[in-house]
């Protein structure tokens, strides 16, 4: 006892924010992510053709000089297209909802029939139409059904149905439960409750979500037509199968526009709805 | 709203909650219904061809429930393997250059002309699709999932600077100008007054980046630029659906693992 107090604790003379062994377990787990990502660029890497990439800049080159000046004339054949395109996003908008609005349901914990047995069905059904993007899912329903307009449509729709679902139950399970106890108290039927209870309630968030989700859709469905899910990917496929670069030009202007107005259109209605 | 002075109604509606004023309720939801008409109206469908497909898409869902992860195993690992190198490379990638990018694109860090440049940066990274990005690349440096890392990275870039930038320009103030007083230079600034605001974020950012590229990866194999959306496209356009309904449940447990893993480490962050 007597020689602690004789030897003075050392402390260290320098402030450091962390503890030495904390650090070296900071650096040891900086060094596994260098590791990892060495190890990963090697795998990946094992089969480029490094020739092609270091020509690429004359490639570019060679695709922006063809791409200028874009073919302005083109654009009277892409307005049907267009068109096509609004209709997929905003039809398979209208289906996911369609589709969303009864899973949300029955996924939320205060609106589901059954914890146990309904909840983790339709919670799997949110996970599995968020985790496929909607390309693929035109793709299956591309073989599935044959191209055209309404496979997009489906396309669009499964997909939205995990975002939708998966944003609504969670404004349905935030709810105020005094507001639907204080309609319960009335003597409401159990339809009563959902209509001036609930859905009064999750109301905004449902339409805001909505608008969302169908800005997120207008940008996609340009795409995919490259599957050959109808809309103006379609003519983009089929200018650049042809390299008839200043039509791509043309058409990714046109696709450019329209994705910028539908963000302005959502943020516009999403601001008046908040 | 209601007259009090007349007879109480027995009844009561619920007001609308969006559109109150009637007129105009009555304008918007005619023009929603024309334009469904028009729309509705303009949609081809092949019903023949559709009552066709219905017993392929019987075929898909029963190789979805029985799943054939064997007999094409060989491609799927390797597209598995590329999707996952790819994700990693240009998540890593795409933090290094949208850091510094980021900064550039914070009023309250970088002069107008920096941050002009730093904005149009991202703008132009934001507003194009990964799928079309990819598209050029793929044309630009061949097939393979070299053109998909650089895709990845350019989408990253726009995504992650951009919310970066809106972090910093909301830091609390009175630190940066507490570290200043101290008479730091502009980078003790940054690493003192700051990081420790927005590392955290920073991280989770990231994490959350992580799981879009691992989805974005699946999907942009199908034009060409490598990972398990090539070998997906090649599995359903030979009608393989076992195989096909195999990888959708791949796509699926992964996105489901990076996804729940990178929340768990996000609220611990927080």
């Amino acid at each position: 006892m007597i020689d602690g107090l004789e030897e003075p604790v050392k402390l260290p003379q320098i402030w450091s924010y962390r503890t030495p062994k904390a650090r070296f377990l900071i650096w040891l787990a900086w060094l596994a992510l260098v590791a990892l990502f060495v190890f990963s660029w090697q795998l990946m890497n094992t089969n480029t053709l490094w020739m092609f990439v270091w020509d690429a800049p004359t490639h570019a080159a060679d695709i922006a000089s063809r791409m200028f000046p874009p073919r302005w004339e083109y654009i009277h054949s892409i307005w049907l297209p267009l068109w096509d395109t609004l209709n997929i996003a905003t039809l398979g908008t209208l289906g996911g909802i369609a589709m969303a609005v009864p899973v949300a349901f029955l996924a939320a914990r205060n609106t589901t029939p059954s914890v146990l047995f309904v909840r983790p069905v339709a919670l799997s059904i949110i996970v599995a139409s968020r985790s496929i993007n909607s390309l693929i899912w035109a793709l299956l329903l591309v073989a599935i059904i044959g191209p055209g307009i309404f496979a997009g449509i489906i396309a669009i729709a499964l997909r939205s149905i995990g975002f939708i679902g998966k944003l609504l139950y969670e404004a349905i399970e935030e709810i105020d439960k005094n507001q639907v106890e204080a309609v319960m108290a009335t003597g409401a039927s159990p339809a009563q409750v959902m209509h001036y209870g609930i859905v009064s309630q999750v109301m905004p968030a449902f339409l805001g979500i909505s608008v969302f989700r169908w800005d997120i859709n207008i940008r996609e469905s340009t795409i995919l037509g490259l599957v050959g899910a109808g809309g103006i990917g379609l003519q983009l496929d089929a200018s650049m199968n042809v390299l008839a670069w200043p039509q791509v030009t043309l058409i990714l202007v046109v696709i450019l526009a329209t994705v910028l107005v539908s963000e302005w259109v959502s943020a516009k209605v999403r601001a008046a709805l908040i | 709203m209601s007259p009090t002075s007349q007879a109480y109604p027995s009844a009561w509606k619920r007001p609308p909650q969006i559109f109150t004023d009637p007129l105009w309720r009555r304008v918007i939801f005619s023009g929603m219904v024309l334009y469904l008409l028009l729309a509705i109206g303009s949609v081809e469908v092949n019903w023949a061809r559709v009552w066709e497909g219905l017993e392929r898409g019987q075929q898909f869902v029963m190789g979805f429930l029985t799943p054939d992860f064997t007999s094409r195993w060989r491609d799927i690992s390797i597209g598995l393997v590329e999707s996952l190198t790819m994700t990693l490379t240009a998540t890593v990638v795409g933090i290094i250059i949208s850091v510094p990018i980021g900064i550039g694109a914070a009023k309250n860090m970088a002069p107008t002309w920096v941050y002009l440049i730093c904005r149009a940066i991202i703008s132009v990274s934001r507003s194009l699709q990964e799928i079309i990005i990819a598209i050029f690349f793929v044309k630009m440096f061949g097939f393979g999932p070299f053109a998909g890392f650089l895709t990845l990275s350019f989408a990253t870039i726009g995504f992650l600077s951009k919310l970066l930038a809106e972090d910093i320009e909301d830091i609390d103030k009175s630190q940066v100008e507490a570290i200043r007083a101290t008479g730091a230079s502009w980078l003790q600034i940054l690493v003192y007054g700051v990081s420790p605001q927005v590392m955290p974020r920073l991280v989770g950012l990231s994490l959350y980046r992580l799981d879009i590229n691992f989805r974005e990866s699946s999907v942009i194999g199908i034009v060409g630029a490598g990972g398990i959306g090539a070998t997906l496209n090649t599995a359903i356009d030979r009608y393989e659906y076992d195989s096909a309904g195999a990888i959708l449940l791949i796509i699926i447990a992964i996105v489901l693992v990076v996804e729940y893993s990178s929340s768990l480490i996000r609220r611990r962050l927080q």
